[in-house]
């Protein structure tokens, strides 16, 4: 009997696999292990990891989007791969190379295609969600070199459209998927110097572009595109030395509170505030180093904010309505990602060098727990499925 | 063969060992840390593999055409009006001497 159970319990593991869970996915997400090119499922209840899903290659910068049943995660790696898992099976469910050299992806309005946005060779492919097989292949425009330029900054919006950034060129694309068979581009030039991300508010109406060649970003609004892009916070950093900059910010979600914006400022100590309504810098918040993620709590009374190398072992969290920062802690060397739970009573962050996820109660401001992941870098809880432009 | 000779080699085999010459390059615990550094930090824009990302690759087939001087100056200086930074406040020129050689060879994966 004894012997009995105990291969039982040696057999758990494969077994776990072979059968899926049965139970609802809202409180579950995925970590990418960036060094072994594996991902993590994980229960954030239950702060317990369900699986480890292993064979997706280069996850380097990986990024993810769900399915709108958030039953599949959709991993893009650095080496082009696209890779969906069924989060209820820990399993790998289809995976292609779809490109050289990849940046991230995004699933459009009603949940059928998946597009990727490549830095080789530079474009914007896009994928039926069912099978990921191609459904149209979008080359970026040729840069002097004769490459296509490097895509970056790729987010969905309302009306089934694409937004992305091309980083060579200095352009913000809109691709109308309505009609599959007849992808529908317009095109934006001469927006401003090396775009490097973008981002869509969450009602998906602006798409901002960061510049990292030019103070300032470009902005789109999509209900009205005939406007063209605008430059806002055009004078920032202006007659000041800009620093030189270790890691490239991140641009992703939109931090809010009321009717105020909060974005990392390129090459500067500074968490930049703009006035929603106006598209004005309202103020500046002076920070512990270069911000990567700058990420509003669901309830926009704070904002966490992560930092370039050298100062990557550290987070500062700001309250949004004094603008003061209220704690700053030491998570450890390599702090690469945070993300709150759908509510917002606790956020969890990636710490790459301590090979550890640490979980820290948004109220309190104190580590509640912590586990164990090899290299993490972003974590991605599946309520995204519904949010634009995540 | 000569007893140079001899030396010179013996000091090559024993390589970065700071008994043997004290600007032999990175001892190996920084070495350890400098991979580190090229693997992760470098590699946020070179990418993990440094087969490219934002940045270009820095494979030795891409770097075929750079001399180790030059890319020697372009990681302590960067490349000004590209986001290409200079590392020099965290690496001595020998330490990117040692890095540009890593790169030229291949670092393993
Ligand atoms: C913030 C992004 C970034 C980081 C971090 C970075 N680089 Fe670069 N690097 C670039 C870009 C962009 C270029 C291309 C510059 C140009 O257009 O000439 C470049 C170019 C280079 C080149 C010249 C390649 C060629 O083919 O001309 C070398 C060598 C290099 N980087 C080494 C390094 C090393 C070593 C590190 C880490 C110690 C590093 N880089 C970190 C962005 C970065």
């Amino acid at each position: 009997m004894k012997q009995l159970l105990l291969t039982l319990m040696l057999m758990l593991p494969t077994m776990a696999q072979a059968e899926c869970l049965t139970r609802g996915t809202g409180d579950m997400g995925i970590i990418i292990e960036r060094a072994s090119g594996s991902v993590l499922v994980i229960d954030t209840s239950a702060h317990k990891v369900l699986f480890r899903v292993k064979g997706l290659g280069d996850l380097s910068h990986a990024s993810a989007v769900f399915s709108r049943d958030e039953r599949y995660a959709y991993v893009f790696g650095r080496d082009g791969g696209l890779s969906k898992i069924d989060i209820l099976c820990g399993a790998l469910d289809k995976r292609v190379i779809q490109g050289g050299n990849s940046i991230g992806g995004a699933i459009s309005q009603d949940g059928k295609l998946i597009a990727v946005s490549n830095y080789v060779p530079g474009g914007v492919k896009v994928f039926s969600a069912a099978d990921l097989s191609l459904v149209a292949d979008i080359p970026a425009t040729a840069t002097a070199k004769g490459k296509g330029s490097k895509t970056v900054g790729l987010v969905d919006a309302p009306g089934q459209r694409f937004v992305f950034s091309l980083y060579d060129t200095g352009e913000i694309w809109i691709l109308d998927m309505k009609q599959p068979g007849k992808p529908a581009l317009t095109k934006f030039t001469g927006i401003g110097r090396l775009p490097y991300d973008g981002l869509v508010t969450p009602n998906g109406r602006y798409y901002i572009s960061g510049l990292f060649g030019e103070d300032g970003l470009a902005l789109l609004d999509l209900w009205h595109p005939e406007k063209g892009v605008t430059r806002i916070l055009d004078h920032y950093g202006k007659g000041e030395q800009q620093l030189p900059v270790y890691k490239m910010p991140h641009l992703e979600g939109w931090a809010v509170a009321g009717n105020q914006a909060f974005l990392p400022a390129v090459g500067h100590h500074e968490v930049l505030v703009v006035n929603t309504s106006d598209w004005k810098e309202s103020g500046r918040i002076a920070v512990h180093g270069q911000p990567i993620f700058v990420m509003a709590r669901p309830d926009g009374r704070q904002l966490w904010v992560n930092f370039a190398f050298p100062d990557n072992d550290t987070l500062q969290i700001i309250d949004s309505e004094t603008l003061k920062i209220i704690k700053t802690l030491k998570s450890g060397k390599g702090t690469l990602h945070m993300e709150f739970t759908p509510r917002g009573e606790e956020v969890w962050v990636s710490v790459r060098d301590k090979d550890e996820i640490q979980i820290y109660d948004t109220q309190s401001l104190t580590l509640k727990t912590r586990f164990k992941a090899e290299k993490p870098s972003g974590i991605f809880f599946t309520n995204r499925a519904h949010q634009t432009g995540l | 063969m000569n007893l140079f000779r001899m030396t010179m080699l013996a000091a090559f085999a024993l390589g970065s060992s700071a008994v043997v010459c004290a600007n032999a390059g990175p001892g190996a615990q920084r070495q350890t840390e400098l991979l580190h550094l090229l693997r992760h930090d470098c590699g946020s824009c070179h990418g993990m593999r440094l087969e490219g990302g934002l940045g270009p690759p820095l494979t030795p087939p891409a770097l075929r055409r750079l001399s180790n001087e030059q890319i020697v100056a372009t990681i302590l200086h960067g490349r000004p009006g590209t986001p290409m930074p200079p590392w020099r406040p965290f690496l001595s020129p020998s330490e990117a001497q040692w890095l540009a050689m890593q790169l030229k060879q291949g670092v393993s994966r």
